[in-house]
């Protein structure tokens, strides 16, 4: 066995021919499906946890507050007691309720950032699915997660949870363009949407130093559009606390909450980890021209430290919008993205385009 | 059976399985959640033939935009308590009948035509291939259907407007 903390192909091969060794082909297959579901739900699980704590601590942080300090050296394990709660809580059965639905909802929220998880590439060679199509995959299974967010609000039966699902659909469906034009003004440049050969072309550079004006432009309102589509503040008017109890989630209780707050959480992760791939270079190390030196410091720290590095430096931004910027109400949301980001996005995309023709990019 | 047949089967089954209960459920959320899963599985297949491209369109088009604009109607005008009527027994018979004719008729066609198995690997389909026939006028060019497209999307839309905000005076 060779691991190597800077390529796991040969990792990940060594896995697949042992497997192959002691199984037929389709157990295999099977065995390793399950592997790397296993693999996953920690992920998910501890991303969640991390991500929590993180917010608490921000946030206190930025209100001039201490937060969580009590469970463990310096509260680190205030999370771990809040999901145990979660879990013990009692399930409430709503008697109007449609029950399937209500039941239903959280998974599909869920499924939907579980898939869009898959097609990340974490480091080299620890990526789970490489589709030629892979950043189209990825927006097209994070737009059926809506679906789980209207069902929720709808299925409870509840005034609060309605309003809540319709804001939030509309918000998610109308800010899903900007998410996707900023991204194809990216993928104009590198001319590609496979993930591994978005990565791979950035080798000499970050796509937003490659690309500079529209590049950047193209990173802050994606950036925009991404706090946006995850329902968070300044734009968490979906479950606006001061106006709607909890929005769509009013009805939810114990681990079915807990579904919500993971996806949540977990597709933060996920907006984090698509920008820092395709706009930072996902786990490529960070290279200046000709500085030999400097190049050989920075490939000495592993891909996959780049990798969460860039995206915990994306979550760490997108927190500070959270707690720094007040509320939108729902018409100035819709303005910004249909009178502000659409203009300018679409314009964007032609001066892209025009520089890419024009050569004028590194 | 091999893997390959085993997943052919169970997408199948999925769609049969969900499509009926899409047309027999009394209530209207649940019939749009089932068309969901549907869609979804025949996205499945598309992935099963390889054809991603194509797997995700189906997934974004009609997983993530038609279902969520139905769902967001009956939304806006249903009310959770609603339920279809019963249909006649007469009724049921004969669109049972209708659907089954249908069936048969779809199936002995298709089993009538003889399918060449190919030796050719499987290719992938590069996203430069499609977007240029996708921006072609000339052979294998799709420009003018995708542009006919946009004046039909456009037409509806304008009849939308138009049906929305008719003058309240009359």
């Amino acid at each position: 066995m060779a691991f190597n903390i800077y390529d796991f192909t040969s990792f990940t091969e060594w896995i697949d021919q042992g497997l192959r060794s002691v199984m037929s082909p389709a157990w295999a297959v099977i065995t390793e499906l399950a592997i790397i579901g296993i693999v996953f739900l920690v992920f998910y699980a501890l991303i969640g946890l991390i991500l929590v704590y993180a917010e608490r601590k921000i946030c206190a942080f930025i209100q001039c507050r201490i937060g969580p300090n009590r469970v463990g050296p310096y509260g680190i394990f205030q999370t771990i007691a809040d999901f145990i709660k979660l879990l013990m809580k009692e399930l409430i059965h709503i008697n109007k309720a449609d029950k399937l639905l209500f039941n239903l909802a959280p998974f599909i929220v869920i499924i939907a950032s579980f898939m869009a998880l898959s097609a990340i590439p974490f480091a080299k060679g620890l990526h789970p699915v490489n589709l030629n199509i892979g950043i189209f995959f990825i927006l097209a299974v994070s737009s059926m997660g809506v679906v789980g967010i209207l069902l929720a609000g709808w299925s409870s039966n509840n005034k609060y949870s309605l309003i809540g699902a319709m804001r939030s659909g509309a918000q998610i469906v109308s800010y899903e363009l900007s998410v996707g034009l900023s991204i194809l003004t990216a993928c104009v440049l590198i001319g590609s949407l496979q993930l591994s050969v978005i990565v791979e072309s950035q080798a000499d550079g970050w796509l937003i130093f490659k690309g500079h004006i529209p590049a950047v432009i193209a990173f802050v309102i994606y950036l925009i559009a991404a706090t946006a589509e995850t329902n968070r503040g300044p734009f968490d008017l979906a479950e606006a606390e001061s106006e709607l109890t909890a929005g769509f989630h009013t009805e939810y209780s114990g681990i079915k909450f807990a579904f919500f707050f993971l996806a949540e959480y977990m597709n933060m992760f996920l907006v984090a980890a698509i920008a820092a791939t395709i706009f930072w270079g996902g786990w490529m190390p960070f290279h200046i021209g000709n500085w030999e030196g400097f190049n050989r410091v920075m490939d000495f720290i592993p891909p996959i430290i780049w990798f969460f590095g860039k995206t915990v430096v994306i979550i760490l931004i997108m927190m500070w919008f959270k707690w720094t910027f007040p509320r939108l109400r729902i018409d100035q949301l819709l303005t910004l993205e249909w009178k502000y980001l659409l203009p300018i996005n679409l314009i964007n995309i032609l001066l892209m385009a025009l520089i890419v023709l024009l050569g004028w990019h590194f | 059976m091999e893997l390959n047949e085993i997943m052919f089967v169970i997408f199948g089954a999925v769609i049969v399985f969900f499509s009926i209960l899409t047309v027999t459920s009394r209530r209207i959320l649940r019939a749009a959640t089932f068309l969901l899963f549907v869609l979804v599985a025949t996205a499945g297949l598309y992935f099963w033939l390889n054809y991603e491209f194509m797997a995700a369109v189906q997934v974004t088009l009609y997983a993530g935009g038609i279902v969520v604009l139905i769902i967001f109607s009956i939304l806006l005008t249903s009310n959770i308590n609603d339920r279809f009527e019963k249909v006649a027994g007469r009724k049921v018979i004969f669109s049972a009948l209708a659907a089954i004719a249908g069936a048969i008729l779809c199936i002995t066609t298709i089993l009538q035509q003889e399918f060449q198995a190919t030796e050719a690997l499987a290719r992938e389909v590069n996203m430069n291939v499609i977007g240029r026939s996708l921006m072609n006028y000339g052979e294998n060019g799709f420009v003018l259907p995708f542009e006919v497209i946009s004046v039909l999307l456009l037409a509806a839309m304008i009849s939308a407007i138009v049906i929305a905000k008719k003058s309240k005076s009359k």
